[in-house]
């Protein structure tokens, strides 16, 4: 299109400001409803999977707890006291499970207060001693600095932690990458490799402190008992199943009725999950409903503005060929017109949209504030580009069809129509 | 400069098919300045727009200048000689209303892939000559039904066109304007161009040179002279 066209079409457009906007807000509006509502649609689903902690999916997690039920001479009411054996014979006779790690705990559970020192400063935080490959089963935790504990530290009991960012917080100004410094658990003194931070409980995940389990039960005690155990399946395998061995092994290890439910706690991600996920398709669902539901009223909006536009020009188009404007050049200006409305007026309605949510995400983010089931609403930008492109193009097929007949209309009959 | 040999024109389909123009026969020379008049309903709109190659005819012959007009003229090609051999005045005028004195006249030009520079430039010249130099930059609702039959008139004359059609170029127009449009039309006769006039009113046809009178679809008289 030459320049002197684009000229023409913009001095058009600019002449008839109350249609140009008239059309472009259709589109405009269009789109941001449907981007909004998409990015709301994700912030709903952020705000569920957030509640959910960095732990695989499908894991498993085993706490002992009181007998209810009497058995083979041992009265009720006798606590449960896991222990390393337990995940020893776990592993021998599951053979379906992938990964078993054991935490042992205090703070919370045991041992009351915890003082958590560094210089001047001072918290309270639970403290878990973690075994081998646990971090493989919350493999999903974030690492803002530093590494994850490994084996190297188990094996060598060294005196090391990785802290969550709530502890991070509490210690040290912020700015300070607290890796490598020393701090004081009770007293004793160990070393920061990582800070890592944890969706689990909508964050509180990270107001916890991990250190390798050897060094752990050398430096607090304890000996081979540990508090929970956590495991995940080998893939395929059905965790019903396992769950059902899990726990008819160590009942029997503990002398445990097979008839009591409270002895032994498991308690199943998996469960959770599929609960979550029937939510998520019917969100999904309603999404997409709603969504299309927007998009059709913006398309029906757009053709009919544009059917009055190009009716209202029709003096104009005969006007027009009477001067000698032939038909394709008619098509091509309302072609463009609209085109060039429906575009600009697409983008800056994704420009403000997208705008919108990012400003929201920060504004949540600086005010450090956090709803319950919503969070970091945004959008996959290639959909909100489809559903652009389908205004767009049905912006101009809503245009073709009575610019066509338009430019099929003889002069005089155009001329004729009052204006 | 005009030919037409036994034209004929029908409008509707078959059962309730209408004849409008029953033969047409008549011719207008270069440099000429002719009226066509008529009862209403004698056909003198249908014959101006065939004339204008707005409408195509049925049978007969039709030659602008040294142009063939074919009875089956595509409005692509309509459109194009339109653009070169004819300029249009109208009753209603037919200006864009967004577009100032200027941009209406220069509007022929710009299907003609003529520069913006260069078609301003010709326009405000020909807005000079019909006395409306002062006006160049005005909105058609800015200006007085007078002013803006200039601006038409200067619009048709953009192009340099073979001939001028105008269809009752006054017929909105009170006595006194009339005589100034008529005036302008005698100057642009007077730089030898061809012009066309359909009219009902006497005062008009009298001011050219010649009367082409319809009745019923047929030429009843070819010279008619009008005496005032």
């Amino acid at each position: 299109m030459s320049w002197d066209a684009l000229q023409e079409i913009l001095f058009t457009l600019k002449q008839n400001s109350l249609r140009t906007f008239l059309t472009g807000f259709g589109v405009f509006w269009g789109i941001f409803m449907l981007v909004l509502l998409l990015g709301a649609g994700e912030g709903l689903k952020h705000g569920i999977e957030e509640s959910f902690s960095s732990d695989v999916r499908n894991s498993m997690w085993i706490n002992g707890w009181k007998t209810s039920v009497p058995y083979k001479g041992l009265a009720h009411g006798r606590s449960i006291q896991l222990t390393e054996d337990d995940i020893g014979a776990l592993k021998k006779s599951v053979p379906e499970i992938e990964m078993i790690a054991a935490e042992q705990a205090m703070g919370s559970v045991w041992r009351g207060d915890i003082y958590i020192t560094y210089k001047q400063k001072s918290g309270n935080f639970s403290v878990f001693g973690v075994g081998e490959g646990y971090f493989k089963i919350k493999k999903f935790q974030d690492y803002y600095h530093g590494r994850r504990l490994n084996d190297f530290d188990e094996d060598e009991s060294r005196k090391v932690v990785v802290i969550g960012t709530r502890v991070a917080e509490r210690l040290f100004d912020p700015g300070v990458n607290p890796v490598g410094l020393q701090m004081a658990i009770n007293g004793v003194s160990v070393k920061i490799v990582g800070v890592f931070y944890d969706s689990g409980w909508e964050g509180r995940m990270s107001e916890r402190i991990y250190m390798p389990l050897a060094a752990y039960q050398k430096t607090f005690g304890r000996g081979k008992n540990i508090g929970v155990i956590g495991l995940y399946p080998k893939a395929g395998s059905d965790n019903n199943v396992i769950s059902e061995k899990v726990l008819k092994v160590l009942k029997e290890r503990h002398h445990v009725a097979p008839s009591d439910t409270s002895a032994i706690r498991l308690f199943d991600l998996a469960k959770q999950s599929e609960d979550v996920n029937n939510t998520f398709s019917a969100i999904s669902l309603f999404i997409w409903f709603v969504g299309l539901g927007t998009l059709m009223a913006g398309i029906v909006g757009i053709s009919n503005i544009m059917i009055i536009s190009v009716k209202e020009r029709t003096r104009e188009i005969g006007i027009r060929k009477a001067l000698g404007a032939p038909p394709g050049e008619i098509i091509r200006t309302i072609m463009s017109e609209s085109l060039l409305v429906t575009i600009l007026a697409g983008y800056i309605g994704l420009v403000f949209s997208v705008g919108l949510l990012e400003l929201f995400n920060l504004f949540v983010q600086k005010a450090g504030a956090s709803m319950p089931y919503f969070s970091r609403p945004e959008v996959d930008i290639s959909v909100a580009l489809v559903a652009l492109f389908i205004l767009v193009a049905v912006g101009a097929v809503a245009g073709i069809i009575p610019a066509w007949h338009a430019a099929r209309v003889s002069p005089i009959e155009a001329m004729r129509e009052e204006s | 400069m005009i030919e037409l040999n036994n034209v004929h024109k029908y409008y509707g389909e078959k059962s309730s098919r209408l004849h409008v123009l029953k033969g047409i026969k008549a011719r207008v020379e270069t440099g000429e300045m002719v009226s066509i008049m008529g009862s209403s309903g004698s056909g003198k709109s249908t014959l101006l727009n065939i004339l204008g190659l707005l409408d195509t005819y049925d049978e007969g012959s039709y030659k602008l200048g040294d142009v063939t007009i074919s009875a089956k003229l595509s409005e692509i090609k309509a459109a194009q000689l339109r653009n070169q051999f004819i300029g249009f005045v109208f009753q209603s005028f037919n200006l864009l209303p967004f577009k100032n004195a200027t941009e209406n006249v220069a509007l022929p030009l710009y299907y003609q892939k003529v520069s913006r520079k260069e078609r301003n430039r010709r326009a405000k010249a020909l807005l000079e000559m019909v006395g409306l130099g002062d006006r160049a930059e005005h909105m058609p609702n800015e200006m007085s039904g007078g002013q803006k039959q200039r601006v038409a008139i200067a619009r048709a004359l953009i192009t340099d066109p073979k001939i001028i059609l105008a269809d009752e170029p006054t017929g909105a127009l009170d006595s006194t304007t009339t005589n100034d449009i008529m005036a302008v039309f005698k100057e642009v006769h007077s730089t030898g161009k061809t012009i066309v006039i359909v009219t009902h009113e006497h005062d008009i046809a009298e001011q050219t040179e010649r009367l082409i009178w319809l009745k019923d679809g047929r030429v009843e008289d070819a010279n008619l002279k009008v005496q005032g």
